[in-house]
């Protein structure tokens, strides 16, 4: 059984079995759907994903763009992938029937991107990023904007890049020196360089709109005076025709160790006589709005993550189940046949490590997308405020995670492979180098650890719900045979996280730089604890599923799989929070107090 | 001019399928399911002669229990314009398929009757012959090219020693081979538009077929693991593996 994109029997039990999805078509904005049309979307996104992205994947990181100064070269898989992607209506699914989309709800969407993510993260990266750009425009800039914009980020003709980080400004957002000259009749120019801009230049569409911050001239100093500016590569007359160029200019392409085919972008705004740009929303309040969509495309960096993490489990559990190496310790007949090398616990061991990362990182991102779908189409408000706060919490975990166990689980894909992992016959080293990126971009790992920490739990009520509903799967995972024992273990250590967070939210204060010296860490334990939980879940409801008859083999098989992997989880991953809570505990100073000449 | 399209619901051809335990089927248990790629070949041939102005209209026909109007959906997402499902239960037999489609074309009357050459779960390649000796409409099988003339059909076939194209009287019966076309996806928009085009359900009765059996399945089981290759020492050593080992010569 030869695995491609992802696991489908994985999905449909994700979708259907831990998250009722078949609810949402009680909501209003879903009645047109069914689960009928859900898979036959989901059918489409993979035949696209098979047919127009897995076939260039490694092209791209093998003839990755080029710039000679004038234009740049892409190989043309890309464009077709594009324009397939385009053309199918991925590029705006989520919106309402009369702004071109079909009101697809977000968990679907976001499973059905998956699919892309698996086949080719480099090229799939300029439909996410023009998707979050999209949704931006749509949600915070004028109607003249949206009117004059919308419509073609919509269809394909233009695509979105964000245009944030500055070669002196990558963590300090805030920091950030673009400055907005006003012309007087609501439009600015803008001056400045930008780097590291995904997107910012290439061959696929006919226009590319830039979402920038800069800070108006005379804005006060830090986060409070920074603006975010719409401005576009071409200009675009009312009627929606384009014009003559915009001042922004392309300086160099940078090379990268993987996302190859994503073209990484050094502009300069303004060389001239300024780049012209919109406000969009209202002056000074641009992380905000930034911050909006950043949300978005975090939770979009996990789960493509996850989708490299799967990609390279199911190459490393094929390539096991065909290479015969070896004989079992207890086999002495040096004439008997090798075994495969799935044979070996030394190799399911790497294998249960990859589906736990895998398949638990999916769950994470499918929670993440199903409180985002909550927190807007809940008919209920207090469940909608409920998910938002949720999902604010857990936006670190679900950007974090994936990013720094795939890694992990990538690593391990090549280690099943042996030397034959090492080489480029087999694309996993090519799915490590596109992964290595994912802990870096959108935020590095050490802010999310801030942002849990200094920020998002301060809000007691947040980590209450999420108590809350963790109690809840122990509670339900006690009544069965196959799940008491994972519940007991997660009920103590969920106590160890709750210990850890209410003695370091008491002392954060004291001395915070002490206080947040270990944030990594605990973003660690939070993330471990999280994925634990929702390894339960599956558990538990895999328990369940061994309870219907009649069971098919493959669904007993599959059940049985998924409570192994979350013994592995509960049992060797978790455990692991022990000693990192005891030197989260005593604020352990070893790292805070190295000093920089000792080095 | 009115085009039927028969589509079969079968095993999704990606998935690797297993025997039951008792051998007494392939298991189909949460097995993922699609419209069989012969089909889909068909439908686009008549999505095709709509775009290009031949076909007025074209209606996708599905046998099969109510499962099956998950691939009837996906041919009006296609292009199809509406559907028919000829309810059954259990799997039918081609000669029943073909019966079966017999009444539906006597109640549609189309001019050009398009299914795939088979079905890759059965693998017959019976029905669409069983459909023109039972309607006595001429038949263009293991089509490679399908060119609409007037009140005639030219079929170019895809044969043993190379192509042949036949000419047909219509009304007539296509069977589309895998170089016909190469289907399209279905858009985001055309599978929620498809959903709002008509289905009707017929029974057997309906159309006055009695459904019987004439086969019954003795035994499925998986085909036999290869075996590692090996290297012959010579041509005459080849021949000799072949006719005593293989048996094939
Ligand atoms: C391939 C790629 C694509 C990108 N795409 C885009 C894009 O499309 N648009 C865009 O605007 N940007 C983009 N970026 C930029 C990306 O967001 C930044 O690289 C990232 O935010 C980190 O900033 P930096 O590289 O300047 O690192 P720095 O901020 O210099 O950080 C370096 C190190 O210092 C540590 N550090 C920094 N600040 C702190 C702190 N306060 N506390 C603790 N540790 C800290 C970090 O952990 C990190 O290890 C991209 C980057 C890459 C590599
Ligand atoms: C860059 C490079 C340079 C090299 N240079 C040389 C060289 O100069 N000379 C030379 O002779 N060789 C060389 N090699 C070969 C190298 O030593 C082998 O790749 C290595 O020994 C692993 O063997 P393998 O690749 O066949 O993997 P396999 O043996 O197929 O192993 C694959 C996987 O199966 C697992 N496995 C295999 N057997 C068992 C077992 N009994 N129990 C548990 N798990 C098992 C492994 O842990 C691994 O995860 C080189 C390899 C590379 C990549």
């Amino acid at each position: 059984m030869t695995r491609r994109l992802l696991n489908e029997r994985d999905i449909r039990f994700l979708l259907y079995e831990l998250f009722d999805t078949e609810s949402l078509l009680q909501r209003e904005r879903y009645r047109d759907h069914s689960t009928e049309t859900f898979q036959q979307i989901l059918n489409t996104a993979q035949s696209l994903a098979e047919e127009y992205f897995e076939n260039h994947n490694v092209k791209g990181d093998q003839e990755q763009p080029t710039f000679d100064g004038e234009s740049i070269t892409m190989i043309p898989e890309t464009k077709r992938a594009w324009d397939a992607f385009a053309e199918a209506g991925f590029l705006c699914a989520q919106y309402n029937y009369d702004e071109g989309g079909i009101q697809l709800p977000e968990i679907v969407l976001r499973t059905a991107i998956s699919y892309f993510c698996a086949a080719n993260i480099a090229t799939t990266g300029y439909t996410l990023l023009s998707i979050a750009a999209a949704n931006l425009i749509r949600e915070f800039a004028s109607d003249p904007l949206k009117d004059r914009f919308l419509p073609p980020l919509c269809e394909g003709r233009f695509s979105g890049a964000m245009a944030m980080t500055e070669p002196n400004q990558g963590s300090a957002l805030a920091d950030i020196t673009t400055t907005a000259f006003p012309t007087g009749d609501g439009m600015f120019r803008l001056v400045g360089n930008k780097i590291f801009i995904s997107g910012g230049e290439h061959t696929l569409t006919e226009n590319i709109v830039y979402l920038t911050l800069a800070r108006i001239k005379g804005a006060p100093a830090g986060a409070k005076g920074i603006s975010l500016f719409l401005c576009s590569k071409y200009h675009v007359e009312d009627d929606g025709s384009l014009a003559q160029r915009n001042d922004i200019k392309l300086s160099g392409l940078i090379h990268k160790m993987g996302y190859r085919n994503t073209t990484s972008t050094a502009l300069a705004f303004g060389e001239e006589e300024g780049a012209v740009g919109y406000l969009i929303g209202e002056a000074n309040q641009g992380l905000k709005y930034m911050f909006h969509m950043m949300n978005e495309v975090r939770i979009a960096v996990g789960a493509g993550a996850v989708a490299l993490a799967y990609q390279g489990w199911n190459m490393s559990l094929n390539y096991a189940r065909e290479r015969p190496q070896g004989r079992l310790p207890s086999n002495k007949d040096p004439s008997s046949e090798q075994v495969m090398i799935v044979e070996h616990a030394d190799v399911r061991r790497m294998l249960l490590a990859q589906k736990s990362i895998a398949e638990g990182g999916m769950a994470l991102c499918m929670l993440a997308s199903t409180l985002f779908e909550d927190s807007k189409t809940a008919s209920e408000s207090g469940q909608r405020e409920e998910a938002q706060l949720l999902l604010d919490l857990l936006t670190p975990v679900v950007k974090s995670w994936p990013s720094r166990y795939g890694v992990a689980s990538n690593d391990l894909a090549i280690q099943v492979l042996g030397g034959a992992g090492y080489t480029s016959e087999y694309p996993l080293e090519q799915y490590y180098r596109d992964q290595r990126l994912n802990p870096i971009h959108e935020g590095v790992e050490a802010i999310h650890a801030l942002d849990l920490l200094g920020r998002k739990m301060r809000n007691g009520t947040a980590f209450r719900i999420l108590l809350d509903r963790i109690t809840a799967t122990i509670r339900r995972s006690r009544e069965l045979e196959e799940t008491v024992g994972l519940s007991a273990q997660l009920e103590r250590h969920v106590e160890l996280l709750k210990t850890i967070s209410d003695s370091l939210l008491a002392k954060l204060d004291r001395d915070i730089d002490l206080g947040l010296a270990n944030a990594s860490l605990y973003l660690d334990v939070f993330g471990r604890t999280v994925v634990a939980w929702l390894w339960l879940e599956q558990a538990t409801t895999a328990a369940l599923g061994l309870q219907r008859t009649p069971l098919g083999e493959a669904d007993h098989s599959f059940y049985r799989g998924k409570i192994q992997a979350a013994h592995y989880y509960l049992y060797w991953e978790l455990p692991q929070i022990e000693w990192q809570s005891g030197l989260l505990r005593e604020l352990n100073p070893i790292c805070f107090d190295m000093r920089n000449e000792w080095f | 001019m009115k085009v039927l399209v028969a589509v079969k619901r079968v095993v999704d051809y990606n998935v690797k399928v297993r025997a039951k335990a008792d051998g007494s089927d392939v298991d189909l248990n949460n097995v993922k399911m699609a419209i069989n790629p012969f089909c889909e070949i068909a439908v686009e041939e008549a999505v095709r002669l709509k775009e290009a102005g031949v076909a007025t209209e074209v209606v996708a026909v599905s046998i099969g229990d109510k499962s099956c109007q998950e691939q009837i959906r996906t041919a009006l997402a296609l292009g199809a314009d509406r559907g028919i499902q000829v309810e059954t239960e259990g799997s039918v037999e081609p000669l029943v398929v073909a019966k079966l489609l017999k009444g539906v074309v006597e109640k549609e009357q189309p001019q050009l009757v398009i299914l795939g050459k088979q079905s890759i779960d059965g693998d017959n390649n019976q029905t669409g012959q069983m459909l023109g000796a039972l309607t006595g409409m001429a038949q263009g099988t293991f089509a490679s090219e399908v060119a609409v003339d007037g009140d005639k059909v030219n079929v170019t076939r895809e044969i043993d020693g190379g192509l042949q194209t036949v000419g047909l009287n219509l009304p007539a019966i296509v069977t589309t081979d895998l170089r016909l076309n190469e289907p399209r996806y279905a858009s985001l928009p055309n599978i929620m538009k498809a959903k709002k085009k008509p289905l009707d359900v017929f029974t057997p009765a309906d159309l006055g077929v009695e459904v019987t059996s004439h086969l019954t399945t003795l035994k499925v089981e998986p085909p036999a693991e290869r075996q590692a290759g090996i290297k012959v020492e010579s041509v005459a050593d080849l021949v000799d593996k072949l006719k005593n080992e293989a048996k094939v010569i």
